[in-house]
């Protein structure tokens, strides 16, 4: 049984804000098709609705030629539709099998046959290649370890359309490899993928073709094999795109170390860690996922027990128990969770800009004026794009919230900061907008540290790059070193 | 796509805005349908001394309520004000007891007395504050179980019966809850001053601020460098002066306490807290919205008290319709 998909003028309306105005394509059955668009370009929202997760507005979705409105995800996933969450939809306190069989139980009787779907999830694990027991808690996996169990609910489920949105964002380079393996043979098989991802890379190398949608619209359809990154990046944006990285300043080595960091550990993730970045200096973090670079820095700031370290800011010895302690000494920390660490998605915008400094708005009674101005100083130093100034961070798009959560770690003036992936997620003209903020940052005598998976954002923004693996610094590299082999050898230890 | 989405999408979100603060409005709007149902009911509901009397009664609630607005907002939930409430009236009342005939002075008493009550309910207040934030507690178990200890402690001491407050004593201290300034008693001014001192705090300073973010969302308050616990373990600290505020109120008023003084008001205050539009599950509130709360609540009891529609036995009943179909209407709103 194949799907083929019809797209009809589909609009989409959220109370009176349209979010997609009148789409139209068609999937055909067996091929792999990337569905490229910044944020808010209403790639997720249409992916939702052919999932049964959203209705249409208006306009048709046909399945096979016969029109069909779902109206949960359950009848969807009846017609072989599956769709893997971009946000995790697990339970975490389930195992991984009462989670792969979550609402599609076995039965024998009137009780739970765990013992067959036990097996089942262990063969089906095998097949996603995770060598984890199917009875360990979902909490207890590691984020790329539950996209991986995300994966293996949709072929559990007998996906004959499977949409991913962003599977990779919190993949390793070894685990994205396997995932494209198991798209190889899904696609023998003969089922339809949608492809969502920013990573133009990968949407090269695994889609037969791709869509391009922009402000709620389709723009175009091409092969993968006709277009190149750049054109696609152009596509998505609507203009070309000059340069998405600023050229480098020099290395501003010959300053004393503004963060000087010395045999840190921090039990069961990172040992010995020494490392100094200087003002001015972009200082990146490499390794794998797993590999203890936000727990280091958690340690770092008191969120984790330290066991053994020194930690030097600006020359001086401090001891860093909370991050508000860290935030008094001039370091600040951006979390790379940006719904659960990094902002309050149903606070105002002014709010959470100024959450980290409110002593200065407080005398002892908070200025909303002042808030407010610095709110607009915000908007546009940070380029945050938004309509009114009263609406909730949720309503922002994931790259205006990245710019948002920006602006608020910086809004205290530390002289250190911590960018945690400051880009996941968030589309190319937004990570433009980031990386020669970074810069202007570094200009103005600014240490930046910048822990990232994509290597090539690390080799096109950093002077230095520590890569990181199980838990040890393992080297340090120039920028005169920085290539994606170099990075890759140190970060999985074939060096 | 800048400009012309953001035009088209400007005037349905200026109607948004303001559905929104109508549904801020809420609980006035009921407690103005309700005090037009009262008046037209029974003649004697709209007069001054029947709304003073109202008033009056919702005090203790109220002020409470005030306290517990922040506690829920920053995501928690204090299920022992009740008792606290009782076992502070009792210890209040042993301690003015004894201190009779040593200090001269009766006024000099009363103050102690009064002070007392506001020492030990920061005390109580800090103590589950400690145990909710060092100890790692849900705050429901802690304070299930300090509900249980303070009332067994104030029966303990009452053998089971009252502790009384020397007469003496008791017409010195009536006024404060008797008495009255302009025409409006003593409680009704007490619960406006902490109405707006508790209103200042929650939306005008960083601890408020503060509160809110911790209620919304903790862990970004955290990583926001935001001194949780210490936030956490004032809010409890600042409920506990609440109930110290509303008891030496209280005291005076019958001059005694039994073990079922604040009997179920832990119930009410959290009512009146909800039913004023403050969410549950914290993040967001309202002190304001708790205040009218408290009165809409006392509102309806005493509508039943001077009608006969509706039976005053079922007063409990009706405030739980009215509880769970606020509930209703602001669902959806978080």
């Amino acid at each position: 049984m194949s799907v083929n998909v019809e797209f009809d003028n589909v609009v989409k309306e959220f109370g009176s804000v349209r979010v997609l105005h009148g789409v139209s394509f068609s999937l055909e059955a067996g091929r792999t098709v990337g569905l490229i668009g910044e944020n808010g370009a209403g790639k997720s929202t249409l992916m939702k609705i052919l999932a049964g997760f959203e209705s249409i507005s208006s306009g048709t979705l046909r399945i096979n030629g016969q029109p069909k409105q779902f109206v949960s995800s359950r009848e969807a996933e009846a017609q072989g539709i599956v769709l893997i969450h971009q946000e995790f939809s697990l339970a975490e306190d389930l195992t991984i099998s009462q989670n792969l069989f979550l609402g599609h139980e076995k039965r024998r009787g009137w009780l739970l046959d765990d013992a067959s779907m036990q097996v089942e999830s262990a063969e089906v694990l095998a097949q996603v290649g995770l060598q984890v027991d199917v009875n360990t808690r979902v909490k207890q996996l590691i984020v790329a370890e539950r996209q991986m169990v995300e994966i293996a609910r949709a072929l559990l489920r007998k996906a004959r359309l499977l949409i991913m949105d962003e599977p990779t964002a919190t993949l390793t380079p070894s685990e994205t490899k396997r995932l494209f393996e198991l798209m190889v043979q899904l696609k023998a098989d003969g089922v339809t993928m949608v492809y969502i991802s920013h990573k133009l890379d990968e949407v090269k190398q695994v889609t037969d073709e791709v869509i391009v949608m922009r402000d709620g619209r389709f723009v175009a359809r091409e092969d993968t094999q006709n277009v190149t990154r750049q054109q696609m990046a152009s596509l998505m944006v609507g203009r070309e795109l000059s340069n998405l990285y600023p050229p480098k300043a020099p290395h501003p080595a010959t300053a004393a170390p503004m963060l000087k960091v010395s045999g840190l550990t921090v039990p069961g993730w990172v040992e010995d860690i020494n490392f100094e970045v200087h003002p001015g200096e972009i200082f990146g973090f490499a390794g794998l996922v797993g590999a203890g670079r936000t727990e280091l820095f958690e340690g770092l700031l008191g969120l984790r027990p330290r066991s053994a370290g020194k930690i030097e800011l600006q020359g001086k010895l401090t001891d860093l128990g909370s991050p508000r302690a860290a935030a008094k000494q001039g370091l600040t920390y951006l979390s790379e969770d940006r719904k659960g660490k990094g902002l309050h998605v149903k606070f105002g915008l002014r709010e959470n800009l100024t959450l980290m400094a409110l002593e200065r708005y407080a005398h002892p009674f908070l200025d909303t004026n002042a808030e407010k101005a610095a709110l607009k100083i915000a908007i546009d130093d940070y380029g945050i794009r938004t309509g009114d100034l009263h609406r909730l961070a949720s309503s922002l798009s994931g790259g205006n919230q990245q710019k948002l959560a920006l602006a608020k770690v910086l809004h205290p003036h530390p002289k250190v900061v911590v960018l945690d992936e400051p880009t996941r997620g968030v589309d190319v003209g937004a990570k433009r907008d980031i990386y020669f903020l970074i810069q202007r940052l570094a200009q103005e005598g600014l240490a930046v540290v910048i822990i990232s998976s994509e290597l090539v954002e690390l080799i096109g923004l950093c002077h230095r790059v520590a890569v990181m693996r199980a838990g040890r610094l393992q080297t340090v590299l120039e920028q005169s070193q920085l290539t994606e082999q170099e990075l890759i050898a140190y970060a999985t230890g074939t060096h | 796509m800048q400009q012309e989405p953001t035009k088209s999408a400007l005037a349905p979100r200026a109607t948004a805005h303001w559905l929104s603060r109508l549904q801020g409005l809420g609980p006035v709007i009921g407690l103005v349908m309700l005090c037009i149902a009262g008046t037209w009911l029974n003649s004697n509901f709209a007069t001054p001394d029947n709304a003073m009397n109202v008033l009056t009664r919702t005090a203790f609630i109220g002020i409470i309520a005030v306290g517990m607005c922040f506690v829920i907002v920053s995501g928690g939930i204090d299920l022992s004000v009740g008792s606290m409430a009782a076992l502070i009236a009792g210890s209040v009342i042993m301690a003015m007891n004894a201190l009779a005939p040593m200090v001269s002075s009766p006024v000099m008493i009363v103050v102690l007395g009064m002070g007392l009550a506001l020492v030990l309910g920061a005390t109580f207040g800090m103590a589950h504050g400690l145990l909710i934030t060092k100890g790692h507690i849900e705050p429901f178990i802690v304070t299930l179980g300090t509900l249980g200890i303070f009332r067994a402690y104030l029966t303990y001491f009452s053998n089971g019966g009252a502790i009384t407050l020397d007469n003496d004593l008791n017409d010195i201290y009536s006024p404060v809850y008797y008495g009255s300034l302009m025409g409006i008693p003593i409680p009704v001014w007490v619960f406006l001053v902490v109405a707006l001192v508790g209103g200042v705090i929650l939306n005008r300073t960083a601890f408020g601020r503060y509160v809110q973010a911790i209620g919304s969302n903790e862990q970004v308050a955290r990583y926001a460098a935001v001194d949780v616990d210490r936030v956490k373990i004032l809010t409890y600290v600042l409920l506990g002066v609440c109930v110290g505020i509303a008891t030496l109120l209280y005291v005076p008023r019958l001059g005694s306490a039994t073990p079922t003084t604040g009997l179920l008001w832990e119930l009410e205050a959290i009512a009146a807290v909800i039913v004023g539009g403050t969410s549950f599950k914290g993040g967001a509130g309202s002190i304001t919205g708790t205040v009218v709360g408290a009165i809409l609540l006392s509102v309806i009891s005493n509508i039943l008290n001077l009608t006969s529609i509706i039976s005053v036995y079922l007063n409990a009943a009706v405030q739980g319709f009215v509880i769970v179909g606020v509930a209703f209407m602001q669902r959806g709103r978080r």
